[in-house]
């Protein structure tokens, strides 16, 4: 019989072989992501400028303080939509290049299959995510003296592990609806940032709206991040961001595993994985 | 002698959608079909298109699950523990499956991974295992996009060795090859049963390599498994001189209407 030792290693060499795939293609593909974040910067402008648009129609408002927060919404909007699509991609690209039946009937447990994407997705969702900040920050001449960059780079990595979980449940669409799954993905997130106040405070929505506020994640991270970058504050002030966000984490990863594992059964059920052949 | 495969009743139907009125329809594509195979051996399913060789096949791979029946794999159950299955199965289908994109030595290299070794442990035998198959090595470094697809055919076969699989599971494993690359890989699948005593499931539409490479051949006719034997046997029973005369009298049908299950759970 096979050492627990030795099957927790072939689990993590499969763990890091999701990883380095994702990286392997990545590389190959380098030109469509650039074209991915130019659309991404744009994306972000559009909406960061709106802070100059309403200042030069004769609003009052703080112009600084208005262009952070709708900096900061565009970024995690596009940070959340990062993890989204690569853990989407789970199913959907390997469709696509018709490996999935490979990979399904691979011994490697589905936690570490997913958990490495999860790992990569948070890996190359932030990596653009401080990229598209500093390009977008660029345009506009905004000072952001006090801010804690540390404190909101710990938030976004505790509401990661939130996102991934939910982008687990996302990844199992693809799976039930091979033919529209992906789309189905956007909804998921559209969703979750109308309700979390990514471009407005949660209190202007309206009341149902403001309830899914309180249990999605975005919405503390939304809330962690605007607190570390313009009142500059640091983890012990953060902590009524930070255990909500820890505890929807302990909860929506199991929960997304258990998706997608009934997502698989149902698709090995019904014959979704493939037909061809 | 130890049991490789045994296979109890096993059924397996798909819902679709089709005729008029895009009506649901519950197809069989597996009806009650048993069989064992004995370590080492080597047996090959014959069937026409849609006799549900594919869904067998996936079936011990664990990517399908069954409506009903039994398949056990090494005392293993396919379906209560399908992670043991997996350590000691390997397929490789008609279509060559790849990241197009990465070469033929990434992507073996990271198939290997979810079997759990590492780059370092395949690295040396990579090159190896795709001269044995007839695949130029140094080719290896190129994408797989540019690979033709006999050569891609032969990496998909390369995939399956690398990690040593107890049984293997041959889905057309030839079709779209020239006839010196079948050749080559029906040599290649002999020398594999002479010196791994690998066992082997060969799903095939080609007569010759069947009775080349089987010792027990099997027929398969809209979901149900005719008969498994050995090829003499097989002509014997269907009073046939040839493999070919035994499968065509085996599923020759004159004007039988299909019995198309229809119902109306939609
Ligand atoms: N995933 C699926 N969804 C719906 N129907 C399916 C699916 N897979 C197979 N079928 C149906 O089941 C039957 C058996 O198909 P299967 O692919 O097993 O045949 P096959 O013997 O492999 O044929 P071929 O020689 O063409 O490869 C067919 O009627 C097919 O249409
Ligand atoms: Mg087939």
């Amino acid at each position: 019989m096979r050492s627990s030792a030795h099957v927790v290693r072939a689990e993590l060499v499969g763990l890091a072989g999701v990883v380095e795939r994702n990286v392997y293609l990545v590389r190959r593909y380098i030109w469509w992501d650039l074209a991915f974040f130019v659309w991404t910067v744009a994306n972000a402008l559009t909406i960061v400028f709106i802070a100059e648009g309403v200042e030069a129609a004769g609003g009052q408002i703080d112009l600084e303080r208005t262009i952070t927060i709708l900096l900061i919404g565009a970024v995690i909007w596009a940070y959340l939509g990062d993890i989204f699509e690569v853990l989407t991609e789970t199913v959907a690209w390997e469709r696509w290049e018709g490996t999935i039946e490979y990979t399904f009937m691979a011994p490697l447990a589905r936690s570490m299959h997913l958990g490495g994407m999860g790992l990569f997705a948070v890996a190359y969702a932030l990596v653009r995510a401080v990229l598209l900040f500093w390009v977008v920050a660029f345009f506009f001449d905004v000072d952001m003296p006090q801010a804690n960059y540390t404190a909101a780079l710990v938030v976004l990595a505790v509401a990661s592990v939130s996102f991934v979980g939910i982008g687990m449940m996302t990844a199992v669409l693809p799976l039930i609806s091979p033919e529209k799954g992906t789309q189905l993905g956007f909804i998921a997130q559209g969703i979750l940032l109308v309700v979390s106040g990514v471009y407005y405070p949660v209190s202007v929505l309206p009341e149902w709206m403001q309830w899914l506020a309180t249990i999605s994640p975005a919405t503390y991270a939304l809330e962690g991040v605007r607190a570390a970058i313009l009142e500059g504050d640091g983890l012990a002030e953060l902590r009524d961001e930070l255990w909500p966000l820890v505890v929807i984490g302990v909860v929506s990863v199991p929960l997304g595993l258990e998706v997608f594992r009934r997502g698989e059964r149902h698709a090995k059920r019904t014959g979704k994985l493939k037909r061809s052949g | 002698m130890t049991t490789a495969v045994e296979v109890r009743d096993l059924r397996k139907e798909f819902v679709t959608r089709g005729g008029r009125r895009l009506r649901r329809r519950r197809v069989p594509a597996l009806r009650g079909v048993s069989f064992t195979i004995a370590q080492g051996e080597c047996v090959a399913i014959l069937g026409q298109n849609g006799s549900g060789k594919s869904t067998l096949v996936r079936l011990l791979s664990t990517l399908l699950l069954a409506e009903g029946g039994t398949a056990e794999i090494f005392g293993h159950d396919v379906f209560r523990d399908p992670r043991a299955v997996r350590r000691l199965v390997n397929r490789v289908s008609v279509e060559a499956a790849f990241f197009k994109k990465m070469s033929s030595a990434e992507n073996l290299a990271y198939a290997a991974r979810f079997y759990g070794m590492t780059p370092r442990e395949t690295g040396p035998r990579i090159p190896e295992i795709l001269e044995r198959v007839g695949f130029p090595a140094e080719r290896r470094r190129e994408p797989m996009e540019n690979l033709s697809r006999g050569m891609q055919q032969k990496v998909a076969l390369a995939r399956a060795l690398l990690t040593s699989p107890v049984l293997l599971l041959l889905d057309e494993p030839t079709t779209g090859l020239d006839p010196r690359s079948k050749l080559e890989v029906q040599e290649f699948i002999r020398e594999l049963r002479r010196t791994h005593d690998a066992t082997i499931l060969l799903c095939t539409h080609d007569l010759v390599e069947a009775e080349l490479l089987a010792d027990r051949v099997g027929i398969l006719d809209r979901g149900e498994l005719l008969c498994l034997e050995s090829t003499e046997a097989l002509k014997r029973r269907f009073d046939a001189s040839t493999l070919e005369e035994a499968f065509l009298a085996s599923t020759g049908r004159v004007f039988e209407d299909d019995p198309e299950e229809e119902d109306d759970t939609s």
